[in-house]
């Protein structure tokens, strides 16, 4: 495979991304003013709780957005080609050859009525000019390297014959066919079990790295992104919060919402009676409160915080943090 | 003292009724018509004293829900016994079980699916002290339920409001407050904070273990996450494939696991902190079919320790002192602990 460019422009470049819901009850800022960039070869972590937007970016990279959904306003860079503006055609050769998506549920994403074989060679069909013998060579190969055995029977299969995690390793398996350059995984493991999860985790990132892909893992589950990714992207209620090297957010963030997150999760080494937790609950997404969003879960707010919403700064080391009063920084204890 | 809960032997087979031709096998070039039993639990036996939490741990499929689900007699038990202080109520029929069901309530996984979302939040939580006083202590009842919102972190006026107004974690706040309401002993807890998101899921534990230490609550657990089970748990069980593998009070168990499955599952579980472990056991394939369970050790299909004993010996759980039990051959010949 030939590298492309060895520019420092990184392959994927998100700014200003706004995706709107109109709903009947009111305008849904799912994802409001949403920036990042990932390198070649770079596995970052999208995380936050349910309705923090995550997934609805993975969706706006993809194109897929739905009515009452909008893209209402920033960029979305593949490098340097805007997909918040690409028309749909364009789209479509995007997605599966450029930018695959990797889902939840194993049990829904792959299509029950068609053998696994059928559903690989469509991929390869559609983005490739492989005639039909180099088609299923490849496949037989790709199921091999994600490790389903006597893979060219498996070609026959259905998916209700395969187990949760082995469907996910079929799916992963789609995913990397086409040897796109951004793979979005989306809670791809949280449907399976421990064991399971930790074979699952390593193929992914085994298999982005032998392709020199770049990974977006969205997940709520701060441990398995502790375990897999090079930054990571904190989402509060459709804005980034912090961001960040892995170390870095996960040994000492600088904003409160990311340390609550990190001290809710039990710690088997420092047993407490209590756990410490992050008090009341997300607040409507349609009408937030002025300032910032987590001023009333937050146990440093002071004043200014219900004024002025905090703009994502640099706050130390790697970090940025959208706070007025990042930990670590002026009046700590 | 006798256990809150004393569960013995306890086995659960489902016979799955399939087509005609499914069943129809040939041996010896004679057609037979086989049963297919899904053997989901074989033999679990354990113990709860008062006050105590007990926590199941394994993975999807293991039984450890169903174990939960049949001691609360949502299912009826294949054989074994259960006493609910010192009480059989193996063979307790509907009628029986009601007062039964004072001293044991249970809290299910799922906030969205376990409230009625037909019945306002008030209904739901007297419902169960209703069945056991009858109606003429309506008003006593309307009290205590506003005494439980309360003491969940709901405001009354909440009491009036309908399930899908309110969020998931306050939505098993609901459901703890209903398992609440009749002053039980025991309260079963199946995967109570899976669904929910961390930040929540902390708000839920701290709730459940300050209601432990009110009320003198014993909890049987039931959790796949290995970091909220430490948290909560005094004694863990795991589970696998529908036997209890090992039993141990919890920091043996996190510290000196012995069954080479949870060694595994401690070793395969993520960790936002830098692992202290050193051991890395990976397993590779997956937990074969309850239908047709392996003969020998449950676990030989993927144990890395695995040797021809396993194959035809049935390990049974063992005493090895510290309170901590465990089924594997490997204690009887620890130099083979090398993989």
């Amino acid at each position: 495979m030939t590298m492309q460019s060895e520019s420092r422009d990184p392959l994927l470049s998100v700014r200003d991304l706004r995706t709107w819901f109109h709903t009947f009850s009111g305008v849904v800022k799912a994802v409001n003013d949403v920036s990042f960039d990932l390198a070649q070869g770079e596995i970052m972590g999208l995380v936050g709780e349910s309705g923090g937007g995550k997934s609805v970016v993975g969706f706006s990279i993809l194109g897929l957005i739905d009515p009452p959904g909008r893209i209402e306003g920033g960029q979305i860079l593949l490098d340097g080609e805007d997909l918040a503006k690409a028309p749909e055609d364009r789209l479509r050769k995007i997605r599966g050859r450029e930018i695959a998506m990797i889902f939840q549920d194993p049990m829904t994403s792959l299509n029950p009525v068609h053998t696994i074989g059928r559903q690989m060679d469509e991929m390869l069909r559609l983005h490739t000019d492989m005639d039909e013998a180099a088609r299923r060579r490849r496949c037989i190969e790709m199921l091999e390297s994600v490790g389903i055995s006597q893979a060219e029977d498996r070609l026959r299969a259905y998916p209700h014959q395969f187990s949760g995690g082995m469907r996910q390793r079929v799916v992963i398996a789609i995913a990397m066919l086409a040897h796109p350059r951004l793979i979005i995984a989306d809670e791809p493991t949280t449907a399976l079990d421990v064991t399971i999860q930790s074979q699952i985790l390593k193929l992914m990132k085994r298999q982005v790295a032998d392709h020199g892909a770049s990974m977006i893992l969205v997940t709520h589950d701060l441990a398995v992104v502790s375990e897999v990714v090079d930054k990571i992207t904190v989402l509060y209620c459709g804005q980034v919060v912090e961001r960040g090297d892995v170390r870095d957010v996960i040994s000492a963030p600088s904003h409160p919402y990311t340390r609550g997150l990190i001290d809710s999760i039990p710690n088997p080494d420092h047993r407490q009676p209590r756990l410490s937790q992050i008090p009341g609950t997300v607040p409507d997404i349609r009408n937030l409160p002025k300032g910032c969003n987590f001023r009333d879960r937050c146990p440093r707010a002071q004043a200014l915080c219900a004024q002025e919403e905090p703009k994502l700064a640099p706050t130390r080391q790697s970090l940025f943090a959208a706070c007025h009063f990042p930990i670590g920084t002026g009046g700590d204890a | 003292m006798t256990a809150m809960l004393d569960v013995e032997g306890l086995e659960q087979r489902f016979h799955l009724n399939p087509g005609l031709l499914d069943r129809l096998s040939f041996e010896g070039g004679r057609p037979r018509l086989k049963d297919l039993v899904v053997h989901a639990v074989n033999g679990v036996s354990f113990s709860i004293a008062k006050g105590e939490v007990l926590a199941l741990v394994g993975e999807s499929g293991c039984g450890k829900s169903t174990v939960a689900k049949t001691i609360a007699r949502i299912y009826d038990p294949s054989s074994g016994r259960i006493r609910i202080e010192g009480e059989d109520i193996t063979e307790y029929d509907h009628a029986r079980l009601l007062p039964v069901r004072a001293k044991m309530q249970m809290i299910f996984q799922d906030p969205f699916a376990s409230l009625n979302p037909r019945q306002k939040v008030r209904d739901i939580v007297a419902e169960p002290l209703l069945q056991q006083v009858g109606d003429g202590a309506r008003a006593d009842v309307a009290d205590k339920t506003e005494a439980l919102l309360a003491r969940v972190g709901l405001n009354v006026e909440h009491g009036g409001r309908y399930p899908h107004q309110f969020s998931g974690g306050q939505r098993q706040r609901i459901g703890i407050a209903r398992a609440l309401s009749v002053n039980p002993g025991l309260i079963i807890a199946d995967e109570p904070v899976s669904a929910l998101d961390v930040s929540i899921q902390a708000q839920i534990l701290n709730l459940m273990m300050d209601l432990r230490d009110e009320f003198g609550l014993a909890y049987l657990f039931i959790s796949h996450d290995l970091s909220v089970v430490h948290h909560i748990a005094d004694r863990i069980g795991v589970m696998y494939l529908g036997f209890m593998v090992e039993t141990a009070p919890r920091d043996q168990l996190f510290v000196k696991p012995r069954h080479p499955y949870t060694r595994a599952l401690l070793s395969a579980a993520p960790s936002i902190r830098p692992s202290r472990m050193t051991e890395e056991i990976e397993l590779t394939g997956e937990v074969p079919s309850a239908l047709s369970l392996p003969t020998g050790c449950c676990f030989r299909t993927r144990c890395p320790f695995a040797w021809d004993r396993c194959a035809v010996e049935r390990p049974v759980l063992q005493d090895i002192g510290d309170g901590q039990s465990a089924a594997c051959h490997l204690i009887d010949e620890p130099e083979r602990d090398n993989p």
